[in-house]
């Protein structure tokens, strides 16, 4: 079993206690009348699809509850990095997930 | 309070003397509160509590209990008799806006006691037991069931879990027991 570190309970929890949320960082359009068909739809189903580093939202929901976001190499599954919903992506991580 | 569904009332699990006992707790109220953490001191006081203010911290007091869940989410554990007053006492005397709701029905409160708790609950537990400090809590998965399990020291725990699973639990406690007894 994978251990997932939540950073808001700021301990290693059972991957049990995890759900996944999807890719982070996909602001909502401000204005989404303003939008064509294809933007919406880019923004609704159009994801990175990684193959590497990614960044995703994942839910401790059988612990504190809380959203936040990883960077989990989706070919080792080994998790880079958890931080807060809200702060930014850790940059170091993100040059080297376009390495790849 | 009626205690309205009771799924395990008449069952037993024999005991291990010496080693492990499973037992139903008393019944209790049950309360989930919601609340922005500048208005914690002020609920606490509402309900004859410290609400901690750190996840997994507990504040423990004769018969009642307060466990932070999240950033802004208690569970609080009362005597039967002090749920509405405790509930009229926050309506009168909250600071900010706040959620709290009776889930007394919803759950069964399960105590495992004994040098072998540890052991018989790490059987269908993936949390790490050993290292969770006496006076804790925190909600996890029991198997598959979610619960909230407090440890009050090394050889006592409470599990609160839903009435719908608690069967669930109860069963895996009775075949665990059986095999500690068995020395399997
Ligand atoms: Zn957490």
């Amino acid at each position: 079993m994978l251990l997932i570190t939540c950073p808001y309970c700021a301990a290693a929890r059972p991957e049990i206690e995890f759900a996944y949320a999807g890719e982070a960082h996909i602001a909502r359009p401000a204005d989404p009348a303003a939008l064509g068909d294809e933007a919406w739809r880019d923004y609704l189903y159009i994801r990175s699809n990684t193959r590497g580093l990614h960044v995703e939202r994942w839910r401790h929901i059988n612990g504190c509850g809380r959203f936040f976001n990883a960077a989990r190499d989706t070919v080792t599954d080994k998790f880079a990095a958890t931080y807060r919903a809200g702060d930014a992506r850790p940059s170091a991580l993100l040059s080297e997930g376009v390495q790849r | 309070m009626i205690q309205e569904c009771k799924t395990l009332q008449g069952t037993a699990i024999p005991g291990i003397p010496g080693r492990l006992a499973v037992t139903l707790a008393p019944d209790c109220a049950r309360l989930v509160l919601r609340l922005r953490p500048e208005g914690r001191a002020a609920a606490g006081t509402a309900l004859g509590l410290t609400l901690p203010d750190r996840f997994g911290e507990v504040d423990e007091s004769g018969e009642r209990l307060a466990i932070c869940l999240g950033p802004d989410e208690w569970f609080v554990l009362l005597p039967e008799c002090e749920a509405a007053a405790a509930d009229e006492r926050m309506a009168a005397t909250a600071t900010s806006p706040f959620s709290l709701v009776d889930v007394s029905h919803r759950e069964v409160g399960i105590a495992v006691c004994g040098p072998a708790a540890t052991l018989a609950l790490s059987s269908f537990c993936a949390f790490d037991l050993e290292s969770m400090p006496a006076g804790s809590a925190t909600r996890t998965i029991l198997d598959r069931a979610p619960a909230v399990l407090v440890k009050h020291d090394a050889e006592r725990y409470r599990i609160e879990v839903w009435q719908s699973f608690a069967d669930h639990v109860w069963s895996l406690l009775a075949a665990v027991s059986r095999e500690i007894a068995l020395d399997i």
